[in-house]
C-alpha cells in the first residue's frame, strides 16, 4: 500500500504542498503542515464548528474533509482575514462587542459569520442565529456574537 | 481521531470510477465524506481504498427535463435548497435539504451520498420517496434506474450492486394545485431527524384527489403511510379530516423499528403522529 500521496492546496493565496497519508484530515494539514494554528480542533465530530474554513468559496468543517479531497483547491483560514495590522470588520466587531471569552470558537464563528454576510449583507437576528447553527460557543451565551455580526454587517455596508 | 489508513484514487469520470471500484478490492466511493469520514473515524468503516467521485463535474447540477427534475448525485444540499427550479417543482425537497445539519454540512454533503448511505435519520430520502423519485445508477452492466421506495433494503443497506454508482435522482414535478410540507423533529444535539414527515396533497373542487405521505426515522427505512393517504383522499382536508388521517398512522408501522438512548420506538411513533398532523396542516393550507 502506497502510504503517502502528494497534495497541493492554496491556503490564503499561498501554495502549500506536501506528502500526506490519505487518511489525514484537512484540519491537520492546515495546522501541522502549513503551520497555521488559528484553525482549531474541538469536537472532531463535525458538531462544534471551530475547525470551519472556506473551501473553494464555501464553508466546510475541516475535521470532516480529507486533505487529499482538497488537493487542487483553495482554502481561506482565519489567518487570511486581517489585512496586515488592519483587522477585518468582523474581527473588529467581535473585539468591540466582547464576542469572545476564551476565543476557541472565534475562528470558526468569524468564518461562519462571513459566509452569512456574503450571502445576505443585512441579515436579521434570526438569520444570524440560523447561520451560526453549526458553531458552538461554550463561553459567551451567543448574545454578543450575534451583536458583533450585526455591527459588522453595518460597517461592511449592509445592516 | 484518525481513520484507518487507506489508498486514495480520484476519478475523472463515472466510467473511471466504476473501473477503479472494480480494480481495488475493498474500495468505497467517497463523495462529500460527511457520513463516510465520521464512520471511518469511529472505525465503523475501514475501506481499503477510497474512490473519490467528488471532482466529477458532470455529476453536479440541476435541470428540468420532460417534466422531471434531474439532480446530479454530487449536488450539495445548499444548492438544492436554494434552487429556484427545485423550489418551484419539488418544494418539499427544497425544505428537506434545507434542514439537513447546519450550513457547513449543507455545503459538503451530497444528495447521492445521503441517499446511498441510507441513514434512517436522514431527511432527503423521506421527501424523495414521497415525491416518487427514481435513482439513476451506472455500473459495470450499464445504466438502470431504481424507484426511491425500492432503494433502501434495510438499515444502511441499499439496492446498489457491486461497483455501481448512483449518478443522480429524477424527481417528477408536483402537479399544479398540490401542497406539500416537510416537518422535522431534529435531535437536539446532532440535528439529524428523530422523526421527519413529508406530506403532499392535491385538492380538486374542495376534495382531496391524491395524497403521498412518507415518514422517516421511525423504522429502518422510510415508511409509506398508506392508511393516512387512504383517509385523506376524498376528504375535504379540513381539521377533522386531518386529525382522523393522522390518527390512522398507527397501523402503518409494520417494518423494523428504530430505537436508541434518546428516543424509544414508542416515543418515535408518538412523535410521528404529532409531526404528521403538523405536516398535513401545512400541506393542506398550501394546496388548491
Ligand atoms: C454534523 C452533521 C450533521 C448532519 N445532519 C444531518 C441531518 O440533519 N439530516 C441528514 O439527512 N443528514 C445529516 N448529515 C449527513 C450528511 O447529510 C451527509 O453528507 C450525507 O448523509 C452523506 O453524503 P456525502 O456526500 O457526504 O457522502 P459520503 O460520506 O461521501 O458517502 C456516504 C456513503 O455513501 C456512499 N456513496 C456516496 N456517494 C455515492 C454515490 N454517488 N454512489 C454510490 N455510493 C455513494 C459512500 O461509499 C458511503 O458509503 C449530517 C452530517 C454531519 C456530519
Ligand atoms: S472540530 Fe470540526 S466541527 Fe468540531
Ligand atoms: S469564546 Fe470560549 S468557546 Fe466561544
Amino acid at each position: 500500500m502506497k502510504l503517502k500521496v502528494p497534495v497541493e492546496i492554496t491556503i490564503n493565496g499561498k501554495s502549500c504542498s506536501g506528502e500526506v497519508e490519505p487518511r489525514q484530515l484537512l484540519v491537520h494539514f492546515i495546522r501541522e503542515n502549513a503551520g497555521l494554528t488559528g484553525t482549531k480542533v474541538g469536537c472532531d465530530t463535525s458538531q462544534c464548528g471551530t475547525c470551519t474554513v472556506v473551501l473553494d468559496g464555501s464553508t466546510a468543517k475541516a475535521c470532516t474533509v480529507l486533505t487529499v479531497q482538497a488537493s487542487g483547491s483553495s482554502v481561506t483560514t482565519i489567518e487570511g482575514f486581517a489585512d496586515g495590522a488592519n483587522l477585518h470588520p468582523l474581527q473588529e466587531a467581535f473585539w468591540n462587542n466582547h464576542a469572545l471569552q476564551c476565543g476557541f470558537c472565534t475562528p470558526g464563528m468569524i468564518i461562519a459569520a462571513d459566509a452569512i454576510l456574503r450571502n445576505n449583507p443585512s441579515p436579521t437576528r434570526e438569520e444570524i442565529r440560523q447561520g451560526l447553527e453549526g458553531n458552538i460557543c461554550r463561553c459567551t451565551g451567543y448574545q454578543n456574537i450575534v451583536r458583533a455580526v450585526e455591527q459588522a454587517a453595518e460597517t461592511m455596508g449592509g445592516g | 481521531m484518525y481513520p484507518a489508513n487507506t489508498t486514495y484514487h480520484r476519478a475523472g469520470s463515472v466510467a473511471e470510477a466504476v473501473q477503479l471500484l472494480a480494480d481495488n478490492e475493498g474500495a468505497k466511493v467517497l463523495a462529500g465524506g460527511h457520513s463516510l469520514i465520521p464512520a471511518m473515524k469511529l472505525r465503523l468503516a475501514a475501506p481499503q481504498a477510497l474512490v473519490d467521485i467528488g471532482h466529477i463535474a458532470a455529476l453536479r447540477g440541476i435541470s428540468l427535463e420532460g417534466g422531471s427534475l434531474v439532480i446530479g448525485a454530487l449536488t450539495n444540499f445548499a444548492t438544492i435548497a436554494s434552487s429556484e427550479l427545485v423550489q418551484a417543482n419539488a418544494p418539499v425537497l427544497a425544505e428537506a435539504t434545507g434542514v439537513v445539519g447546519d450550513p457547513a454540512v449543507r455545503n459538503r454533503g451530497t444528495i447521492g451520498g445521503n441517499v446511498s448511505h441510507g441513514d434512517p435519520a436522514s431527511d432527503p430520502p423521506t421527501a424523495l420517496t414521497a415525491l416518487g423519485a427514481t435513482y439513476n445508477v451506472s455500473g459495470p452492466g450499464g445504466e438502470r434506474s431504481i424507484a426511491a421506495s425500492d432503494f433502501p433494503t434495510g438499515l444502511l443497506e441499499n439496492a446498489l450492486q457491486d461497483n455501481e454508482i448512483l449518478t443522480g435522482v429524477s424527481v417528477p414535478a408536483l402537479a399544479p394545485g398540490s401542497g406539500s410540507a416537510y416537518v422535522k423533529f431534529p435531535h437536539p444535539a446532532s440535528r439529524y431527524a428523530v422523526v421527519g414527515v413529508a406530506a403532499i396533497v392535491a385538492s380538486q373542487g374542495g376534495s382531496c384527489s391524491s395524497a403521498s405521505v412518507v415518514i422517516g426515522g421511525v423504522e429502518t427505512t422510510p415508511t409509506r403511510a398508506s392508511s393516512v393517504e387512504a383517509a385523506l383522499v376524498g376528504s375535504d382536508l379540513g381539521n377533522d379530516a386531518l386529525d382522523a388521517a393522522a390518527a390512522a398512522v398507527a397501523g402503518d408501522f409494520t417494518g423494523d423499528p428504530m430505537s436508541d438512548i434518546f428516543a424509544s420506538d414508542e416515543y418515535r411513533r408518538a412523535m410521528a403522529a404529532v409531526y404528521l398532523r403538523r405536516a398535513l396542516g401545512i400541506a393542506a393550507s398550501r394546496a388548491g
